[in-house]
């Protein structure tokens, strides 16, 4: 089966697309499914550091596109998954240097060997966006429960629309029930509310995500964190399975989740 | 297809060749790209060429030398693209095209219409997203939502069957008389004609809502009363 492109976007910066992929990317692989992962944060990857294979790069994307050498020169296999493979980013160039036919004529490539491709999209809506969303099958959109993180991805969904990419899917990332419960913050409804498209994760905030970022192992791995547990989720997602959401206010009293059982059903 | 040397920058493009000088004086400019085309005729034979010249000011006739000579050598010089609005007026006045991607639809979308009546109306069918800009000499539709970051701009009334977030200006061009109705009338700001209005709570339970300009001319709004 030809693999399934999709890309991990947002608008706004340091909502967690990279975070995202990386861990999106460890899940699937975890799975058992064959997986590539493409930085396409050109001049600002990160990708590397998150999957802590930083200091495996030899070539990276730019170098495959201008034919310094071949795509499975660049490719880096993940330390403990066999099915996990890293494009990184080049550091030293900037979006300019690739374009989004390049993007089209890499992944190409790439459908007939892997069941996933992930790019991880730049924040912002220029040319590094253009080309991270040339090649995808499917969408997905990263926000924060903050009204400027809604505000962008609204306006990427937008692009996303007029640009005919199919429907985006929506991981809302770094929700804190407690702050929701208070109305500190906007709840999964205010958010879908607005922008009006499928929701595929909700991520809790947890801090074993930063921690996880900065040891190079990326949370999905970790049973015991719900985090990785809601990225184990979406990743299930994608590949068609329905799973219902995780509950994510369990601190609370016995009545109350009663009473919420009662609610929704 | 991409050739360099220290002045001019040739890359193909969908629709013909685009051509990127920096910052050197004209002149030089100028030799060295017709030198390049010179170098390489067949290559150049019968191209469509749009110059990028960064800021660059140019004027008539600087533009004029180098179509015609382009032109003699079966080249077409189509756009020029510049920073400078000099150069972009200069291009504009030789009938030269300014930019070399069409605008994209959704960020400023005008509406020509060619005789407008009373009754013309723009019917939108989806919700208007941040960064849209919908502009019509008419009046406005929209079945959907309005979100945050996104404007409506029309010279008659706005009508929208679901929540008001954005911007919404009726009567842009002064019409005193137009209106804007909402299902759910939250906006981050209304106008119609010169008022502006940006006191408009979000409420509890949004109930239908009319703006307009009351008799003192003040905009205000209000429930809507069936009937």
């Amino acid at each position: 089966m030809p693999a399934q492109v999709v890309t991990i976007t947002s608008g706004k910066g340091g909502v967690g697309k990279t975070t995202a992929v990386a861990n999106l990317a460890v899940a699937l692989a975890s799975g058992g499914s064959k997986v590539v992962c493409i930085d396409g944060d050109i001049g600002l990857r990160n990708l590397d550091v998150i999957l802590g294979l930083e200091n495996r790069i030899v070539y990276d994307i730019v170098d495959v596109i201008e034919g310094r050498c071949r795509l499975k020169q660049a490719m880096i296999r993940d330390k403990k998954l066999p099915d996990l493979y890293l494009i990184p980013a080049a550091q030293t160039r900037d979006k300019n240097a690739v374009s989004p036919s390049d993007m089209n004529r890499l992944i190409k490539d790439l459908r007939a060997d892997y069941d996933f491709v992930l790019i991880d999209s730049p924040a912002g809506i220029e040319r590094g966006f253009r080309n991270a969303i040339a090649a995808a099958d499917r969408v997905l959109v990263v926000t924060n429960p903050e009204v400027s993180a809604v505000r962008d991805a609204d306006r990427v969904i937008g692009i996303l629309e007029a640009e005919e990419k199919g429907p985006a899917a929506l991981i809302l990332n770094r929700l804190n029930p407690v702050l929701v419960k208070k109305h500190d913050m906007l709840s999964a409804d205010d958010v879908l509310d607005l922008l009006a498209i499928e929701l595929i994760g909700i991520v809790p905030e947890d801090e074993n995500v930063i921690i996880g970022s900065n040891r190079g192992a990326p949370v999905a791995a970790d049973p015991k964190s719900k985090a990785g547990q809601a990225f184990r989720n979406i990743a299930r997602r994608l590949k068609g399975e329905t799973v219902p959401f995780l509950d994510l206010e369990s601190q609370g009293s016995l009545w109350e989740r009663i009473q919420r059982l009662a609610g929704r059903n | 297809m991409t050739e360099t040397n220290s002045l001019v920058q040739i890359k193909g493009l969908r629709d013909g060749l685009l051509v990127s000088l920096d910052d050197a004086p004209w002149d030089e400019q100028r030799s060295a790209l017709l030198l390049q085309v010179d170098m390489q005729p067949a290559f150049f034979q019968g191209a469509r060429l749009a110059l990028d010249v960064s800021s660059q000011v140019l004027h008539v006739n600087e533009l004029v030398d180098l179509r015609d000579q382009l032109s003699e050598r079966g080249i077409a010089l189509w756009a020029v693209i510049s920073e400078s609005p000099t150069t972009e007026n200069t291009a504009q006045l030789l009938g030269l095209a300014t930019r070399i991607s069409k605008p994209r639809p959704e960020e400023a979308r005008q509406f020509a219409v060619e005789n407008l009546g009373e009754d013309t109306a723009l019917f939108l069918n989806r919700t208007i997203r941040s960064g849209t800009r919908i502009e019509f000499s008419g009046h406005v539709v929209v079945l959907g939502d309005v979100n945050p970051g996104a404007e409506i701009v029309a010279e008659g009334n706005v009508i929208v069957w679901g929540r008001v977030r954005g911007m919404i200006h009726a009567g842009s061009k002064g019409n005193r008389k137009a209106m804007i109705c909402a299902l759910d009338l939250s906006p981050t700001q209304l106008r119609i004609a010169d008022e502006v209005s940006a006191v408009l709570k979000p409420q509890e339970h949004p109930r239908p809502e009319v703006a307009r300009i009351n008799e003192n001319g003040k905009l205000q709004a209000e429930f809507w009363l069936p009937g």
